[in-house]
């Protein structure tokens, strides 16, 4: 008997398996020409026939060579299922599969003696997401009429900034009976309750993250809708940093303190300020991860961009010289503050986690009223880079934990005074609105989304195992790579305009969720309107129970 | 929906007045209920201006009850009056307590040289106790104790509760200058007599009808600021409690309410001269606007009556004038009956961002939000 060896890997390991339909094949090359991640070739294989015609066996053997579409299999980089072949084909002669039975967690892990690295978020869906169990199921209808989405004046807007108590509000009553203010008080803005972020230059490719500026501007400029974007860590073109549209772009500092060089030494020549900085301490697809940009898309813009050899960049996992909250209100926020003149907000993300409420507390209580903002990011927030256990098996839904936090500032009575922003998988079906509405119905002043917007942007992947090849460099859709070429995959005044598209429609059905509770501005915490069938999550979340 | 009314006269008159105002408007509210605030008293009230007046309605143990805290508090009943009670007519649709009680009482001794604000907090206080008192047993409600302030909360219909108290004969006993009145109890959550308007709480009282939609947000913000913020049996105390903080608390002035309430849109707020007081008030004070349909009558302490609208103006409301009277009321039809005689085109229908005050001399202004 012939020995084998079932170690080594072979198709039936992999994830996707392509199948390719010779018959339709016109060996055009177009599947191999577009496939990014090598994962298939034009092979010649040979044809074995046996033919006997007449009265008596007189077999006639036939051997011919055919072209084909052969799957190259190897350890580390094989077929994603990114179905770009197929788009591309023009015969409908070739997909990809998925292999339910395949055996990649375990063979990748033992060939490579490394931890299987990808991006996009976790694909482990084992409990069914939250927000779609819930329902606004408070109506208006007689003695509170319901509004009309489309002829009412609806105002969507969320404070982006520290929000001082009443009390502490520096205000007298001058001789007219008119309230002044007699002291500087940090500053507060008021923006559109969904922020586009925090993706940087380097995990996005540069046409992507321009494409995004231009539809942030547009629905600014045009649409007076006052959607912000956040850079991500990673630095900002400097042309950007001195032109009039940075007063749109929140600025983001996390661990590595990439492109920040750049900023301040840009800071003389800067027309606008900026809409505010982040502080990143955590993300939520990846918490207690810092950020990860593998070499192979250290490209030389980005070198440039971010002051850095080519390498793998690593930001470190926390702040280094931050050891308490109080200490990083001291020293982060004040600074941060103290760079731009108490005059833009400075906010901290972090990811969601079992100690959120404790954080977010101590903040409530920061002595110098200088915490802009505080960002919780789930689980199912996305992510260029990551290893595949932290994706799939670190983190927080973000459901509860944002609906904990705003109970604690309500248990201090402190609602609303550090503005809290959720994100984490929302817009994960979709439809943002409902989400983000859901939220804000929860205890959200606002939201933040990234992933979404790659998805909008022309993404192949999905949480289901396709794609999500962010960290490869190799992005089959232009959006997360640097490659010049690829890059070119994507058409940016297309993404813009689809980015657009989305907002506009996000605005219109943001106002049709409103309308039917008879509000005209946010709900922000009317968890009375929110009704579920899922007793659990009525508990949990302090929301009618109904069946 | 409820109906409301308000009475500001410069000449003292009985709440027989009050009952003829909502008489009319009955169509529009379900005669659950009646009750009535009266502020700057006359009659047999007038000689204690300055001295607490405890109005209660309870059982015998009630009134056992509540006479044990004020005694040890050191509070001296100077003076007490009974409602005249009509045992006599049959099949009246109300559900009287035992006992109503409203009684003058004097601070105690060790007040004599208490400032203001020290014995506003006595009365606070010593009203919040005997709440929890009555209430541990349901032996009753106290409404109020406070000068120049009387009060009354009752279930059943308008016409049937005035008659069981002898309001429709006008006398000269049971008088005075402002009476804020509603016919209906809150039928949105139980019939509990906390819960029908008007509110009161040290010298303001707020009536409201609508639907107050941010009530949760309101009531979980409120309930951290001030101990009198309590009950929220129905959602228009909420009201009650943001005039009370941004007046008392805060020590902002009136015009302030408008702006907490139903602030102005971001745009607009940015072409104003006082935009970074705005914003402030907006962004502070998110959790207490509102956003449903409402309006709202307000009485503060110094007897300045006022009325404001949501935002849309989705609820209706007139004020109508003579020479010796102001009355602000949900319909029109009401104040035909009031006062018939009156210059109807004087009549004012507020926009949905003024707030119209009337001052002790009845002059009216119409502020600008
Ligand atoms: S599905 Fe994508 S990765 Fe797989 S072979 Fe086709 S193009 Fe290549
Ligand atoms: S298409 Fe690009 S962005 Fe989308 S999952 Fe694949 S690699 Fe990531």
């Amino acid at each position: 008997m012939e020995t084998i060896d079932t170690t080594s890997i072979s198709k039936s390991d992999l994830k996707w398996q392509i199948e390719h339909n010779q018959e339709k094949c016109t060996l055009c090359g177009r599947c191999a020409a577009v496939c990014t991640m090598g994962a298939i070739k034009a092979d010649v294989q040979k044809r074995r026939k046996v033919v006997s015609c007449g009265d008596f066996p007189t077999p006639q053997v036939s051997e011919t060579a055919v072209p084909v579409i052969k799957q190259i299999v190897t350890s580390s980089k094989n077929c994603v299922g990114c179905e770009l072949c197929t788009k591309v084909c023009p015969n409908e002669a070739i997909r990809p599969v998925f292999n339910e039975q395949n055996r990649m967690n375990v063979k990748y892990r033992a060939l490579n003696a490394e931890s299987p690295k990808r991006g996009g978020r976790t694909n482990l869906h084992t409990e069914g997401r939250t927000l779609d169990k819930i329902k606004i199921g408070r109506i208006s209808q007689m003695t509170d009429p319901s509004l009309d989405a489309m002829r009412h004046t609806f105002e969507l807007l969320a404070p982006f900034g520290r929000v001082l108590p009443p009390e502490n509000l520096p205000f007298s009553v001058d001789e007219k009976g008119d309230l002044k203010i007699n002291k500087k008080i940090p500053s507060t803005r008021w923006i559109y309750p969904i922020i586009i972020g925090d993706m940087s230059i380097g995990a996005l490719s540069p046409r992507l993250w321009e494409a995004i500026c231009i539809a942030v501007a547009y629905l600014n400029e045009v649409h007076h809708l006052p959607i912000r974007m956040c850079t991500g860590e990673g630095g900002v073109p400097e042309k950007l940093l001195k032109s009039k549209y940075l007063k749109y772009m929140i600025l983001q500092i996390a661990s590595g303190h990439f492109g920040w060089n750049r900023i301040i030494n840009s800071m003389p020549e800067m027309v606008e300020d900026p809409a505010g900085i982040l502080i990143k301490i955590g993300q939520g697809a990846k918490p207690g991860d810092g950020g990860l940009l593998l070499s192979k898309k250290v490209e030389k813009h980005i070198q440039e961009i971010r002051g850095v050899p080519k390498s793998d960049l690593l930001s470190p996992p926390n702040h280094q010289g931050l050891y308490s909250i109080e200490e990083s209100v001291q020293k982060m926020f004040l600074s941060m503050n103290a760079a731009f003149k108490f005059k833009v907000p400075v906010a901290i993300k972090v990811a969601a986690s079992v100690t959120s409420v404790s954080v977010y507390n101590n903040l409530l209580r920061d002595p110098y009223d200088i915490v802009g903002g505080f960002f919780l990011d789930g689980i199912a927030g996305g992510t260029g880079a990551a290893h595949e256990t932290s994706l799939d098996h670190t983190g927080h839904p973000i459901v509860s934990r944002l609906r904990d936090c705003y109970n604690a500032a309500v248990h201090q009575g402190k609602q609303g005074q550090i503005p809290l922003w959720a994100a984490g998988g929302l817009g994960m079906n979709g439809n943002l609105a409902a989400d983000a509405f859901k939220m804000i119905c929860l205890g959200a002043n606002g939201v933040f989304t990234g992933r979404l917007m790659l998805q909008i942007a022309g993404c192949l992947g999905n949480d289901f195992g396709k794609c999500n090849a962010c960290n490869t460099g190799l992005c089959p859709a232009g959006l997360t790579t640097q490659h010049p070429i690829l890059m070119k995959r994507l058409d940016i005044d297309k993404v813009a305009q689809n980015i657009v598209n989305y907002f506009l429609a996000t605005h219109t059905e943001l106002k049709k969720l409103m309308a039917p509770i008879g509000n005209s501005t946010l709900p922000v915490g009317r968890s009375d309107a929110l009704i579920t069938v899922d007793k659990n999550v009525a508990e949990r979340l302090g929301i009618q129970h109904v069946c | 929906m409820c109906r409301i009314g308000a009475i500001k006269s410069n000449e003292y008159f009985h709440p027989a007045k009050t009952l003829e105002l909502m008489r009319s408007q009955q169509k529009g509210h379900d005669n659950s209920g009646f009750a009535f605030v009266m502020q700057d008293l006359g009659g047999i009230f007038e000689p204690y201006k300055d001295l607490p007046v405890l109005s209660m309605a309870c059982t015998d143990m009630g009134i056992r009850i509540a006479e044990d805290i004020l005694h040890s508090a050191g509070f001296v009943r100077v003076m007490q009056w009974t409602p005249d009670i009509n045992n006599t007519e049959k099949n009246l649709n109300i559900s009287p307590m035992p006992n109503y009680v409203f009684e003058v009482f004097n601070y105690p001794k060790m007040y004599k040289y208490a400032t203001q604000e020290e014995k506003e907090e006595l009365l606070l206080d010593t009203r919040l106790k005997l709440r929890q008192a009555l209430e541990d047993n349901d032996n009753g409600y106290v409404y109020s104790f406070w000068p120049d302030t009387l009060m009354l909360k009752e279930i059943g219909n308008p016409k049937d509760i005035g008659t069981y108290f002898n309001l429709n004969t006008p006398n000269n006993d049971f008088v005075s200058k402002i009476i804020t009145v509603q016919c209906r109890q809150n039928t949105n959550y139980d019939i509990v007599r906390y819960a029908a308007h008007p509110f009161f709480l040290q010298g303001y009282t707020v009536l409201a009808n609508g639907e107050n939609t941010f009530y949760e947000k309101n009531k979980l913000f409120q309930k951290n600021l001030f101990k009198g913020y309590i009950g929220f049996e129905s959602d228009s105390q909420c009201f009650l409690y943001t005039l009370h903080y941004i007046n008392k608390i805060l020590k902002w002035p009136l015009k302030y309410f408008k702006h907490v309430i139903t602030p102005l849109e971001y745009e607009e707020i940015l072409r104003r001269e006082d935009r970074e007081v705005l914003l402030r008030i907006k962004a502070s004070l998110a959790h207490l606007e509102i956003n449903g349909p409402n309006t709202i009558i307000g009485v503060n302490p110094d007897g300045t009556m006022f009325v404001t609208c949501d935002s849309k103006k989705l609820r209706p409301v007139v004020i109508g004038r003579d020479k010796n009277t102001v009355i602000i009321t949900s319909e029109v039809c009401g104040i035909n009956e009031v006062l018939p005689d009156r210059d109807t085109t004087e009549d004012i229908y507020p926009n949905e961002r003024e707030t119209v005050v009337i001052d002790n001399n009845l002059r009216i202004e119409r502020w600008k939000q």
